[in-house]
């Protein structure tokens, strides 16, 4: 099999992998990374959303050949390496922005990827960049109220639904 | 997924080579489309040939013509920031999928798939696009031939699309809410020498130009030109979604606010 090497989370990361091994399947089988989910392995629920080279993809719909010489962040990536939560993990927190969490890799990883592109972005901005993004426990007031705290904004006003 | 192999060629002539070896090998844009396909077990190549680290198939340019000229590698994110001269294309390019797919997916992907309800095709046609591939120049009017069928030979490479910069443009779509892909989407183009209307989702022969509607708009570009135009259910897609009446109707609705949102 060949070999695939990249950089993830900060750190050197090889291995073999076939060609039909997807990213999500090398990050969790391979380097036991397993924070990034499965959950409809069709694209459409992003709860295997990592970032790669700084932008957001599915990792349920990319080969892990694909990834070769490229940074990989993933959710285990997010916090600084003494477990000071990043400002996105810790909005969450606060903001009860997730249920089961089984979603939650994916939201956080898709809302720093919004923010890193727009720092301020409007409720409505948030949604649509959500719309990749699904919720099964239907969590997503608090999921947007978090990412609004966590870009600075005062989210008091926004009202619940 | 059956078991394949993936070569990742770095040089357009490199990837033609690959593509020529067998008719096993299979050309990979961004995935997108294609590896789900796969996971369905819809495809068995013996050989994948990934097209996403050819750097001179990405970029976005300008020709001596004014043409934006698209690298069929460019991601549809890539196209949203970067096709701001033709606003009409990047406010397309901002619906397909989501931001997490606009990240992979290539525009030379999407016009080789073809797909009957995809974006892309509705603008490459409703533009007058060139699809440029290794071998030569080919018309949006001779490329789309019917669902998931184009004029691309057997291991032929789409590597650029011109686009001639409308007056103005506008693509409205709407939504499958599962999927993300038009039920039926409306191109309108309005260019110096008449209107382009393409449209998306709707029929069972992939996109298609709606030449009364173009008429109509050439001589008056406004809503109320194509008020009393009817398209029959006839050969339309009919499915869960939406009978073939319901795409014909919509086909109207979906062009007369392309047109409005055009201005």
């Amino acid at each position: 099999m060949p070999q695939v090497n990249m950089t993830v989370n900060g750190k050197p990361a090889s291995g073999d992998v076939e060609g039909r091994t997807l990213l999500v399947e090398f990050l969790r089988d391979s380097l036991n990374l397993t924070g990034t989910h499965v959950g409809c392995d069709t694209s459409q629920c992003g709860a295997c959303v990592v970032h790669v080279n700084g932008k957001a993809v599915k990792a349920c719909t990319m080969f892990a050949a694909e990834a070769e010489g490229t940074e990989v962040l993933t959710i285990e990536g997010v916090a600084a390496p003494d477990g000071t939560l990043d400002p996105v993990q810790d909005a969450f927190h606060q903001h009860h922005g997730l249920q089961c969490g089984f979603c939650t890799p994916g939201m956080v990883m898709s809302a720093k990827a919004l923010l890193a592109e727009n720092p301020k972005p409007t409720e409505a901005e948030v949604r649509d960049y959500l719309e990749g993004n699904i919720c099964r426990c239907t969590g997503y007031h608090n999921i947007v109220k978090a990412i609004m705290a966590a870009s600075g904004q005062d989210v008091e006003t926004i009202a619940a639904e | 997924m059956y078991a394949f192999d993936i070569e990742r060629p770095t040089t357009l002539a490199d990837a033609v080579k690959l593509l020529a070896a067998s008719d096993e090998h299979q050309a990979l844009g961004g995935g997108q489309t294609l590896i789900p396909t796969l996971k369905q077990r819809l495809a068995m190549p013996e050989t994948l040939v990934s097209l996403t680290a050819i750097d001179e198939l990405k970029g976005i340019c300008q020709d001596d013509a004014g043409r934006i000229c698209i690298g069929a590698a460019t991601t549809h994110d890539e196209v949203v920031k970067g096709a701001g001269d033709y606003p009409g294309l990047a406010a397309l390019a901002g619906q397909i999928g989501d931001p997490a797919v606009r990240n992979r997916g290539t525009i030379g992907g999407s016009l080789a798939n073809n797909d009957p309800s995809a974006c892309y095709p509705a603008a490459a046609l409703g533009s007058g696009a060139t699809i440029v591939t290794n071998k030569r120049e080919i018309a949006a009017d001779d490329y789309f031939q019917g669902m998931f069928t184009t004029a691309l030979d057997e291991g032929e490479i789409i590597t650029e699309v011109k686009f001639p910069v409308p007056q103005k443009a506008a693509y409205m779509k709407f939504e499958q809410p599962a999927s993300r892909f038009a039920l039926v989407g409306a191109f309108v183009a309005q260019y110096a020498d008449g209107v382009r209307v393409a449209i998306t989702g709707a029929s069972e022969e992939g996109v298609f130009r709606w030449s009364e509607a173009e008429a109509a708009l050439g001589a008056n570009f406004s809503p109320d030109a194509i008020e009393d135009l009817t398209l029959s259910g006839d050969g339309m897609i009919a499915d869960l979604h939406g009978s073939g009446d319901y795409r014909a109707n919509l086909v109207a609705v979906m062009t007369k606010r392309a047109v409005a949102a055009a201005g």
